[in-house]
């Protein structure tokens, strides 16, 4: 994934929208910028296939040494895939944040949740802010 | 960041540094500067450097001063010798515990005593406002806060010994474990006592804050070559969980008393008078309710402070006081109390660890003992 052709969330997930015409699959990660502030990734937790989110909802967690960061989903949707192999491979999160560190799949079942994103030149804003 | 904040007077090295600064106890500390297990690994593995100008130092000078102290602490400190050091705690009348505190008997190089008591940031100026009062019965004794007019300096880990052998008039390392003194760096006094806070050999070093910059970069190229790195309160934190050692505010506070909180080494009870004394004694007779335990969770997901600890069959029966990854086991590791009748080292038991439990086994403590 190329980070400049993504939507982020105020809460640093970010989202790629794949429209199949019939569908919407999103694919949902965690920027580069949050991971290098959490720092030192110990634990991550992951929601189950199939389950069902609301947007806003929390869908799991990752933890670092100091703190623990829940993950929220920006969208609705229904949970299509897991990077399973992820909690075992957090350093992916540091290597590779849009490409093998993504984290869940969703089939969308509202994509209102969209208005509310930021794109990359903003959030980089966003982020030169805070840091 | 809010001005109100105190700074150390090494603040501008940790920004420099680009270190993760953040609030702590009213001063704007180092949270980390990189990556909080390497600056772990490096304390255990070579030597820190951490900032810890925070910590409380108040000075007693005048003949009673002993005295004083003997009063106010839990452990006897009137039969200190010259040099030596001492762990102990200052409690309320109901035998809460106010603080945890060292004390050290020192002597200056023009030869006046005095006694030197270092006491938890959060908590100076309620142990300066506890103190008060009781100076109008030393009428001898004069305490000063120190604090600010100095800076305190931990070097800590298997290599920080080599590394300051140099740099002082008397070599720290013909120093015993828990003794002091005060020697000079540069023909600037420096107070040094073999103490730290990590489970490592290393010193703790005070000196005026006008001095700490230049020490501290001495220090810092002293240590290159043996992998000296500076070292931030994250990585302090879990080097004394490692280390099975109390923190003042989670395994400690007003409401927990120093038999419960396992620092019975701590009180001398006996032949004494001091300030909770009856308290602690009636506890000592009855036996605490709780116990302060190691705990080793199952599982990669760390427990953290505020779970709750609970039986095999649901019932709460104790509290995590502190948890984290532990960075030398590579699992999570934490400490707590539980009722007595659940605290049997290897005894598996249940945590809420945030809506889901979590096995867990009692572990003695320490986690981690270096070989000496």
């Amino acid at each position: 994934m190329n980070p400049e052709q993504l939507l982020y969330a105020e809460t640093h997930e970010w989202v790629h929208i794949d429209d199949q015409g019939d569908q919407k699959i999103a694919t949902l990660g965690i920027s580069a910028f949050a991971i290098e502030q959490l720092n030192d990734l110990v634990y991550m937790d992951l929601p189950a296939v199939g389950t069902a989110l609301d947007a806003g909802q929390e869908f799991g967690e990752v933890e670092s040494v100091k703190a623990v960061s829940p993950l929220y989903t920006p969208i609705a949707g229904e949970v299509l895939e897991v990077n399973s192999d992820l909690p075992d491979n957090l350093e992916w999160l540091n290597e590779e944040p849009y490409g093998k560190g993504w984290v869940i799949k969703l089939k969308v079942t509202d994509d209102s949740g969209l208005a509310n994103l930021l794109d990359h030149a903003a959030y980089e804003k966003q982020c030169a802010e805070s840091g | 960041m809010t001005s109100s904040l105190a700074a150390t007077p090494l603040l501008p090295w940790h920004r420099s540094a680009g270190a993760t600064l953040a609030p702590f106890a009213g001063y704007e500390m180092p949270i980390q500067y990189g990556s909080i297990v390497e600056e772990h690994q490096a304390c255990r593995n070579a030597a820190t450097l951490f900032d810890v100008s925070h910590m409380g130092r108040l000075r007693f000078d005048g003949t009673d001063a002993a005295a004083l102290l003997d009063h106010l602490l839990t452990r006897r400190v009137s039969d200190l010798k010259e040099g030596q050091i001492r762990y102990s705690l200052m409690c309320n009348e109901e035998g809460g515990i106010l603080d945890d505190v060292l004390v050290s008997n020192l002597t200056t190089p023009s030869g006046l005593n005095y006694h030197l008591l270092v006491v938890n940031a959060s908590n100076r100026e309620k142990i300066v406002k506890w103190i008060t009062p009781h100076l109008a019965d030393f009428p001898s004794v004069t305490m000063t806060d120190r604090t600010d007019l100095t800076a305190m300096i931990a070097i800590q880990g298997p290599r920080a010994m080599e590394i300051c052998g140099n740099l002082f008039k008397s070599d720290p390392s013909r120093l015993k474990y828990y003794r002091g003194t005060i020697t000079e760096q540069f023909s600037k006094p420096a107070i040094v006592t073999r103490t730290g806070y990590t489970g490592e050999d290393g010193i703790e070093i005070i000196v005026r804050a006008e001095e700490a910059m230049r020490i501290w970069e001495n220090l810092i190229l002293a240590g290159r070559k043996h992998g000296l790195i500076a070292a931030g309160l994250g990585a302090r934190d879990t080097l004394r969980l490692e280390a099975g050692m109390p923190l003042y505010g989670h395994e400690l506070n007003e409401q927990i008393d120093p038999l419960t909180a396992g620092l019975k080494f701590a009180c001398n009870l006996e032949g004494r008078s001091f300030i909770g004394d009856e308290a602690l004694r009636t506890i000592a007779q009855q036996g605490p309710t709780r116990t302060r335990v190691g705990l080793l969770p199952e599982g990669r997901r760390p427990v953290r402070e505020g779970c709750d600890i609970l039986s095999n069959e649901g019932a709460v029966i104790g509290s995590v006081t502190s948890g984290a990854p532990s960075p030398t086991l590579g699992k999570p590791i934490a400490m707590g109390y539980v009722d007595n009748a659940f605290a049997a080292v290897d005894s598996s038991l249940q945590i809420d660890n945030r809506g889901r439990t979590q096995a867990a086994t009692i572990t003695s403590l320490p986690f981690y003992k270096r070989e000496r």
